[in-house]
């Protein structure tokens, strides 16, 4: 049983979305983090890079595999976790705080899951 | 996010075998992965805390998946040697023995551990995976052959396998309550000894995949549980954790072991894998001489280790260049937990797998130098 804070939004990807505004902060959720394993090398995007929802734009990997992180909606990167890419374990230890990914500028509202969406996804 | 694991099985069966160690591994809050239509324990808390474990201290491990296939009878030996690639005739009892069964193409249908229990007695264990294509494959030999006095029996429904492997594995054996095991701290690497659990018997062998120190123990499925719970309670103290088949993988992949379906297959013969050594030529007729004596066609891809620099391992099936020309492919990789930089093992051309070439990884797109580095990469001080 994985934490999934109520106050986020997911995607089916296994990202989770806190929005402030017009800036969304990104991560990974803790099942995602759980399924991979110990997270060893993070490459997240570039502060100024245009995302486009649904394509790959990083990787997150373990001891074990490689996972892609899709941008969950469009817009522009304005901060990457530099802490995250130099202890990437952070990643397991806290998902939904100091492991998050990017901070992006939203230019649209994007279409995304609730926490009960998602639960139901992940079948928990 | 989405995953692409590495592939540990070759196919999934659609109802799934449980080990005899199931519900220990539930109440331990195990993550499960499929292992040739086996549910079997991933990681229990961290592969990498697991790992280091082993390396530091111990880890135990649940490999009730292997198969066991017992080989008796007055010919068991000259059997062996007719049906394998090593002398098993040669070994003696109470030893064990790294050997491989081959193809008549002198290709590998799987790595095995022999035992020697008597004169007439031995022990085979294969991979989970090749447990049908070894079994049936004896059996075509024994009837094959025609002359061979000697019985198969199939025991892995019957047989649990525990290993504990680390430095301090002899110790935790040795503080086990209920386990007592004739001269243990005597026991050579690549032996085995009898014990009693509970008073019943059970096998000790000194053997493992992990490339520490450690052994192995066979005992009846009906006491798997409380001897994993014995080993545990008296291990903890010393440092002993349970670990999974990820833990498992990484360690193996250090200690330069190869894994069957990565760096072991059908169509690779074992000097191309550098097992040349497991081969005896001079004996009596046995399956995949005249292929092995032939050798592999010329240009054939050898195994080499490759070592890099930074985080970012290359995983099986991923490219491996010299310039821009395509010399090989990636069996394992990972980042080593031990040596903190990527390892991985490839298939190359002959030509590039020179010690000290310069090869480039293709991590999904990005090229990664990577140096041919002699195997294994990790070692455990004698």
């Amino acid at each position: 049983m994985s934490a999934i804070p109520s106050d986020l939004q997911y995607t089916a990807e296994h990202e989770w979305v806190r929005l402030d505004g017009d800036v969304a902060t990104v991560g990974i959720t803790q099942y995602a983090a759980d399924a991979l394993g110990d997270v060893v090398y993070v490459d997240l995007p570039k502060v100024g890079a245009a995302l486009a929802a649904g394509s790959i734009v990083g990787e997150v990997e373990s001891t074990k595999s490689v996972g892609e992180l899709y941008a969950p909606l469009d817009g522009e990167v304005v901060e990457a976790n530099q802490a995250v890419v130099d202890a990437p374990e952070t990643i397991n230890s806290d998902p939904y705080g100091d492991g998050w990914l990017v901070k992006v500028r939203v230019a649209s509202t994007p279409a995304l899951l609730s926490a009960d969406e998602y639960r139901a996804l992940i079948g928990e | 996010m989405s995953e692409t694991s590495q592939s540990e099985s070759p196919h999934s069966e659609p109802a799934p075998r449980y080990s005899p160690l199931h519900d220990v591994h539930v109440a331990l809050g195990a993550a499960f992965t499929d292992f040739a239509g086996w549910q079997m324990p991933v990681r229990y808390s961290s592969d990498l805390a697991e790992h280091h474990a082993v390396r530091t201290a111990a880890g135990i491990f649940d490999i009730s998946h292997m198969a066991e296939i017992a080989v008796d009878g007055p010919d068991a030996a000259a059997f062996l040697d007719a049906a394998l690639a090593g002398q098993l005739s040669a070994m003696a009892v109470g030893k064990a023995k790294y050997s491989l069964i081959l193809n008549e193409q002198g290709g590998i249908v799987d790595d095995l551990i022999v035992y020697r229990m008597a004169d007439t007695s031995f022990l085979v264990v294969a991979n989970a995976s090749n447990r049908f294509a070894v079994v049936d494959a004896l059996r075509a030999r024994v009837a094959g052959a025609g002359a061979f006095a000697v019985e198969l029996d199939d025991r892995t429904e019957q047989i649990a396998l525990i290993a504990v492997q680390g430095p301090a594995s002899e110790a935790v054996l040795a503080a086990t309550a209920g386990l007592a095991i004739e001269g243990l701290a005597d026991l050579k690497y690549y032996a085995w000894g009898s014990g009693s659990f509970g008073g019943d018997d059970l096998m000790v062998a000194r053997t493992g995949y992990t490339g520490e120190d450690g052994f192995e123990l066979y005992a009846p499925v009906e006491h798997a549980a409380a001897l994993w719970s014995a080993l545990t309670a008296a291990g903890e103290p010393l440092g002993l954790v349970p670990c999974g088949l990820a833990a498992r993988d990484t360690l193996r992949l250090e200690a330069g072991m190869p894994l069957y379906g990565h760096e072991l297959g059908t169509s690779i013969q074992p000097v191309q894998a550098g097992l040349g050594r497991v081969v005896v030529t001079d004996k009596s007729a046995f399956v995949g001489r005249d292929a092995i004596l032939a050798g592999p066609p010329a240009g054939a891809p050898v195994l080499v280790g490759l070592a890099a620099e930074g985080r970012r391992a290359a995983r099986a099936e991923y490219p491996v260049y010299r310039g821009e020309q395509l010399v090989g492919e990636v069996t394992s990789g990972a980042l080593s937990p031990t040596l903190g930089h990527p390892i991985a093992m490839a298939f190359v051309d002959p030509a590039a797998a020179e010690l000290g070439t310069v090869l480039d990884l293709d991590v999904r797109g990005t090229r990664i130098p990577a140096t041919v580095v002699p195997l294994p990469f990790y070692k455990k001080e004698a």
